[in-house]
């Protein structure tokens, strides 16, 4: 990975009172697929909004390649943004709104046709030169947004929900496009999503982002697999979130029984949040478990069961491939290093920010 | 059978009050006699002898002085003012529509002696509290066309536009134009046809030497009917007809699109 590319410094913005970002802080580098993940309202379009030049922020400054931006208007910045609605120019034909941008900054006919052909063949839309807009499918016009935004050759490609119109399949296959996109083009992609599967999918960074503050910055693994705190664990994939309390190292209590962890460094009988992902959770015989309960469902989703297994007065949530009929009675294991321990949340705005999901 | 032979009588009964008038002063306009009540004849005669009229021809030449002008001011204002409006927050937005509203309710009359009040009291009357006078109330019309083109245009597109490095002048006329230019259009067609046939606001703003059609007719009127005025007023029912004319083929046109 490359050096810093854009310093998002101390940025804080609010709309008619209402604070959105508060002491934002965030670099990203070049070359990086960058992903802002979290629930609408969080501040993830308004931060893009804020790289795009459509706001400015009420404090702090935008850096880009180390010059201060914060108040250079859109038309003057070297990235370029794919709109969540498209927004392509209905009276134009395909290879007008691709000229657009290049026209601007007076390229040469020959040079622009050059570009438009190979943006389109870049997108798979080869020979849509002369076509209209209101004839292509939603798919087709967001490829043509994206071909639009990349033949000024921007040195950042902003992208807002760019496949949030689109059905599941379609969405699918875009994704792994724009993951070739970004090798082929080798620039920085700071991608808008509320959609975590997407996020994992395709970023080399995550931003998880809640109610203006930043939760966590990772890899998808880490932020899979470590996340920071409850709100990250219920927002990235389903997670069985649990009251507990840290006995001593290495041992937590949850639900009346004392389970072996990983975890060092809390206080003695300190509350904590104790996340497990469904997937990790054993089921196996009643014995062998550390706690014993009965199954209340169980829902075939094709790869996997998803059981709920009611035990100590918790309903667990349980992916396995092996099927477990309603009312048996099995036990609960779980491998200490799939044992996630986190800090409750300190302060009551934080506490919001989980009720809020 | 009787329900529609009914409602046809009832459909030729209005058109027959809403029509009939003009259909009488155009027919008029042709008679080659000097009463009323008796039909002389064919004739062009009131037609030629408006040309030779010299207070008529200025009166005429007059009223398109001040029917382009102010139309044309009136668009390029009401065009601004609308983009001004539609970037407002909805609050202002409410206060700015109702007041640009307020011109239009208000009986002209009002309007016309109140602003004869106002020019009074700083200038002399004259063509240019004439002018001022119909740009008051030929501004509402424009705004109320361009804003709702405004509020069809997609903002997304005018932010892609700057994205993509256009300055906002260049945007403007490159993504925003096109969508509002009907509305703008027909903004100034109405203000045309407000300012054409406006006589109340023009009667009291205008002053001594100014006479524009519709006052000149009036005060032609005073001193006894002139055949010639029917032919006159035939003219500029000829000219809003024209107007209505194009103002529909030109939404019938975009129908079919």
């Amino acid at each position: 990975m490359g050096k810093d590319f854009i310093h998002l410094s101390n940025i804080s913005k609010s709309f008619d009172g209402q604070m959105i970002l508060d002491e934002l802080d965030l670099k990203i580098k070049e070359n990086e697929f960058m992903t802002l993940l979290g629930p609408s309202g969080c501040g993830k379009t308004t931060t893009l909004r804020l790289l795009g030049g459509f706001e400015t922020p009420d404090e702090g400054k935008i850096f880009f390649d180390g010059k201060d931006i914060t108040h250079l208007p859109p038309n003057e910045r070297k990235l370029n943004t794919v709109f969540q609605k498209y927004a392509l120019f209905t009276h134009m034909s395909i290879a007008e709104n691709i000229a657009f941008g290049l026209k601007i900054s007076k390229k040469s006919k020959a040079y622009i046709d050059d570009k438009i052909k190979y943006a389109l063949k870049l997108v798979n839309l080869d020979g849509y030169e002369n076509r209209s807009v209101d004839s292509l499918s939603g798919g087709q016009q967001q490829r043509i947004a994206i071909a639009r935004a990349i033949v000024n050759e921007p040195k950042v490609l902003l992208l807002d929900e760019p496949l949030g119109a689109l059905d599941l399949k379609l969405r699918q296959d875009m994704q792994y496009e724009l993951i070739r996109l970004k090798e082929e083009l080798g620039i920085t992609f700071v991608y808008v999503t509320h959609d975590q599967e997407e996020a994992l999918t395709m970023s080399d960074k995550i931003v998880v982002m809640n109610q203006g503050y930043i939760q966590q910055i990772g890899s998808p693994e880490d932020i899979y697999n470590e996340p920071i705190n409850a709100f990250v664990a219920d927002f990235i994939g389903e997670s069985n979130i649990i009251d507990g309390v840290m006995i001593e190292d290495k041992l937590v209590e949850i639900l009346g029984t004392k389970i072996p962890c990983v975890d060092i460094g809390f206080d003695k009988n300190q509350p904590v949040d104790v996340v497990i992902r469904p997937e990790d959770v054993k089921l196996v015989d009643p014995s062998a478990g550390f706690m014993e309960g009965d199954v209340v469902s169980i829902i075939f989703k094709g790869v996997h069961y998803e059981i709920e297994v009611h035990a100590n007065g918790y309903d667990w949530l349980v992916h396995t491939t092996k099927m477990h009929p309603v009312g048996s009675h099995v036990g609960i294991n779980v491998t200490p290093f799939n044992i996630q321990i986190m800090n409750k949340p300190e302060s009551s705005d934080e506490k919001a920010v989980e009720l809020d999901v | 059978m009787v329900k529609k032979i009914g409602s046809r009588i009832y459909l030729s009964i209005i058109f027959l009050f809403l029509y009939l008038p003009i259909l009488v002063l155009i027919v008029l306009s042709f008679n080659n006699s000097k009463t009323r009540v008796k039909w002389g004849g064919f004739t062009l005669k009131w037609y030629a002898s408006l040309l030779e009229n010299e207070t008529i021809i200025e009166a005429f030449v007059m009223t398109l002085q001040i029917t382009l002008t102010a139309s044309i001011l009136a668009t390029i204002i009401g065009t601004l003012a609308a983009i001004g409006i539609h970037a407002m927050k909805s609050k202002g937005k409410a206060i700015m529509l109702g007041a640009t509203n307020i011109p239009l309710l208000n009986a002209d009359i009002v309007t016309g002696i109140s602003m004869m009040l106002l020019f009074v009291r700083f200038t002399e009357l004259g063509f240019s509290t004439v002018l001022i006078a119909h740009l008051t109330f030929d501004i509402p019309y424009v705004i109320l066309n361009v804003l709702p083109k405004l509020n069809q245009t997609s903002k997304y597109a005018y932010e892609a536009a700057l994205d993509l490095g256009a300055t906002p002048l260049y945007a403007f006329y490159k993504i925003v134009w096109p969508d509002i230019r009907p509305g703008v259009f027909s903004g100034f067609l109405m203000a045309v046809t407000m300012s054409l046939d406006d006589f109340s606001i023009t009667y009291f703003t205008k002053g001594a030497g100014v006479n524009t059609l519709s006052t000149m007719i009036y005060t032609e009127l005073r001193k006894g009917i002139k055949p010639e005025m029917y032919a006159l007023s035939t003219i500029l029912f000829g000219i809003a007809l024209i107007l209505l004319l194009v103002m529909n083929y030109r939404s019938s046109k975009k129908a079919i699109n």
